[in-house]
């Protein structure tokens, strides 16, 4: 190789082309991770606006900042924004299309142009949806239940379904990309039981993706021709089932919820390991956990239908389901904490990040089981009980470990380190606001406030007020992150390859990595998270 | 990005892969697991379309006997006739036969259009019938039970409309497939399009025989 060709080819991908047509029809995986990242927080800032709107209004138990009808409208697009703009492609599609191919020593993913295809799928699809909930306001919640959409809800509802139909093809696109590249593409010596616990956690998201998603798209399209070519397959006119629509739309929506969150399981599993200098306890276990999570999954959609006159009997099987999933989440919980166990453990920002994450998602993973029990869930159907549970586990989990693993790889991604002091009272602020605003509706929710209410009984203030105040301290835990990490982009300090001393292929390389990731091809000799040798050295 | 001349690049694979094979075999997993998801989409209509078969048992039996199962025992013949054609360009592609190739692509194509014309016809004569409930059009069920047997002809214009709209997209990509053969330029990655693009029309025959056997078979 000439000098000028190893220059080029020892270059950041950063610094080669800044033209815009250099991003929007990039193929590198670097760069389509940083387009899914400017995409899915606009997304979120939009949804975490329709709920700080919600939250001011639940100030009073009167309806006085907004009309009934926008309040409907407001949760709408809350649900439909986070679940499917933010919360499912979150990690995959930004830390996860970064750092897979880093992780496994390949160049890029296996097809780069459904890579930036799905963006473009999943970008215009968002904003259609968006465009369309707003300007005709659909009130259906992200369920789109029948016989509601389908008959009575007249507004953009097909709109609306069109546009999470099209999103959904950029999930199995991109379920297909990591899929094939953790099968086919891995660097030499790097066996299964060898990959890192992140790319684990995306190739079972990435399952769950290709095979759950397919089954929603199936539903859309029901639901979209029943609107609007009259062929009703939910229609109790014709001896249709509206309960069918529910079986076939949970099938996907919960599988969804294990999209949302084994990557957070993955990613903590990174930093607690790191952060504690000790190899994660039980690696085997914390993998086939996954996997365990991943099967089970499919098997419990009924557990959001116990209300819904399901048979009894089906009711039994899903909530037995439901209690073995707590089996692997429970081991993945215990291997954490004796990860911590006699670990030399570290407090920076991104430990409090996954410490974060292990509490509040135990919490809400306890109250799961209270939920999967029949009896308990008849009391707290539809309550503020079950949005406090899956808040837990979604923000609590979910968003923590985004954030947590955002800042880990920063250094990686963009060559700079944040300020740590900032970060940490980011950190702090997001763990405080988030229980403050969400332990409040646990007992409000026992108490029988139902969720979706615009107005409710003055005895409920109190705790709703607190909620709307944690609203506020939330808010500033997801502010302050998108100033610092914009600051630092341009004065942050600059760093070395490997700034945590972490175990990993991605931090073999420079910081940000070259165009093809490696200079040299990589050869894996040893057993993942080895801190032993590294810290020794 | 290190680019070679487009004339030397006859086997080199693209810049992501090691070699060659390592690119046949993401490629083909990569159709595969597309496979999977659409076995999936398809997957949960004829569930939802088996709960209500077991629900209205002799109503759907009864409605089936209104579609031609004559013309429907044809069009299987002609599809399955088709992959063998499909199946046939595959080796002519691998075997470095420009004009076989082009000729078996050309009767897949052309099986392919007349299954749809002949699709076309028998909807057609269902519209005629008074057989299609869609668009508030009229529906004049003469048997017992015309609400459930709405219900049977609303799964029967889903599943086959949605495998019209399959075939199209295969019938679309065959096309660029004749394209690219004719210029002949890559014969290697002509061979893994090829193959990739048979594997999707032998998925497409093969949802057309569950169709056929849970809507034209099923019958009283």
């Amino acid at each position: 190789m000439s000098e000028a060709a190893a220059n080029q080819a020892s270059e950041s991908y950063l610094s080669r082309g800044w033209r815009l047509r250099d991003w929007l029809f990039t193929t590198d995986h670097k760069r389509v991770a940083w387009l899914y990242t400017v995409s899915i927080t606009a997304f979120f800032f939009l949804g975490g606006l329709a709920a700080l709107v919600i939250r001011l209004e639940l100030i009073t138990p009167e309806g006085d900042v907004v009309s009934a009808d926008a309040y409907n409208q407001l949760f709408t697009i809350h649900g439909v924004v986070m679940v499917w703009f933010f919360l499912i492609p979150s990690i995959p599609n930004t830390l996860g299309n970064f750092l897979l191919p880093l992780m496994v020593g390949a160049k890029d993913l296996a097809f780069p142009k459904l890579n930036i295809i799905s963006w473009y799928i999943y970008t215009i699809g968002g904003v259609f949806t968006i465009a369309a909930v707003i300007t005709s306001g659909v009130d259906t919640g992200w369920t789109f239940y029948t016989p509601y959409s389908t008959q009575y809800a007249d507004r953009a509802v097909v709109a609306a379904l069109t546009g999470v139909f099209v999103v959904g093809f950029s999930s199995i696109l991109t379920g297909i990309n990591f899929i094939v590249t953790t099968h086919k593409m891995r660097a030499p010596g790097l066996t299964w039981f060898r990959l890192p616990l992140f790319v684990w956690a995306n190739y079972a998201t990435s399952l769950v993706m290709v095979l759950a998603t397919p089954v929603l798209s199936a539903t859309l399209i029901l639901l979209i021709l029943e609107r609007m070519l009259g062929i009703g397959i939910f229609d109790p006119a014709l001896g249709g089932d509206p309960i069918l629509f529910q079986h076939l739309f949970w099938f996907y929506s919960h599988p969804a919820v294990y999209i949302m969150i084994l990557p957070g399981m993955g990613v903590v599993s990174e930093l607690i390991t790191c952060f504690s200098r000790k190899t994660v306890f039980g690696y085997h276990g914390m993998a086939i956990s996954i996997l365990a999570i991943t099967v089970f999954g499919f098997l419990v959609w009924g557990h959001h239908m116990f209300v819904s006159g399901q048979s009894l009997y089906a009711g039994l099987m899903f909530s037995f389901f439901t209690f073995l999933v707590a089996l692997p989440s429970a081991i993945k919980t215990f291997n954490w904490t004796a990860t911590l166990y006699k670990g030399k453990l570290i407090f920076s920002a991104v430990m409090i990040y996954a410490l974060s994450f292990v509490g509040l998602f135990t919490i809400g993973g306890f109250t799961g089981i209270f939920l999967a029990s029949l009896a308990v869930d008849v009391h707290v159907h539809d309550t503020y009980f079950v949005v406090a549970h899956f808040h837990y586990i979604m923000v609590g989990g979910m968003v923590t470990a985004y954030l947590g693993g955002l800042h880990f790889w920063w250094p990686k991604m963009t060559g700079r380190m944040y300020p740590e002091i900032w970060a940490k009272v980011a950190a702090l602020a997001l763990f405080i606001g988030f229980n403050l605003t969400f332990f409040p509706q646990y007992l409000m929710g026992y108490a029988g406030m139902p969720r979706r209410y615009q107005t409710y009984p003055e005895d409920f203030q109190i705790l709703h007020v607190m909620s709307s105040l944690g609203a506020g301290v939330l808010a500033i835990g997801y502010l302050l992150p998108l100033v610092y990490l914009l600051w630092s982009l341009r004065w942050g300090k600059r760093a070395p390859p490997n700034p945590w001393r972490a175990a990993g292929l991605e931090w073999r390389t420079d910081s940000p990595p070259p165009k093809h990731n490696f200079l040299e091809p990589q050869t894996v000799t040893g057993p993942p998270y080895d801190y032993d040798t590294i810290d020794n050295k | 990005m290190t680019t070679t001349p487009s004339t030397t690049s006859k086997a080199a694979p693209d810049e992501q892969f090691d070699d060659l094979t390592q690119q046949r075999q993401a490629d083909l997993m990569g159709m595969w697991i597309f496979l999977a998801t659409e076995l999936m989409l398809f997957g949960g209509i004829f569930t939802a379309f088996t709960v209500y078969r077991f629900a209205y048992p002799e109503v759907f039996a009864e409605a089936a006997t209104h579609l031609d199962l004559k013309l429907g025992t044809f069009n299987t013949a002609l599809l399955v006739t088709s992959s063998l054609f499909m199946a046939l360009a595959e080796r002519a592609v691998n075997a470095g036969q420009r004009r076989k190739t082009l000729a078996f692509l050309f009767v897949t194509i052309g099986i392919g259009v007349v299954f749809l014309g002949i699709k076309g016809y028998e909807w057609h004569h269902e519209y005629t019938e008074k057989l299609m409930p869609i668009l508030g059009l009229a529906f004049e069920y003469p048997g017992a039970h015309p609400d459930r047997a709405e219900m049977f002809f609303n799964f029967y214009y889903v599943l086959t409309g949605l495998h019209a709209v399959h075939m199209s997209l295969g019938l679309v990509t065959l096309s660029v497939m004749v394209v690219f053969t004719w210029r002949w330029r890559d014969p290697s990655r002509l061979g893994r399009q090829i193959q990739i693009n048979g594997l999707y029309w032998a998925f497409v025959d093969v949802v057309w025989v569950f169709i056929f056997t849970t809507q034209y078979l099923l019958r009283a």
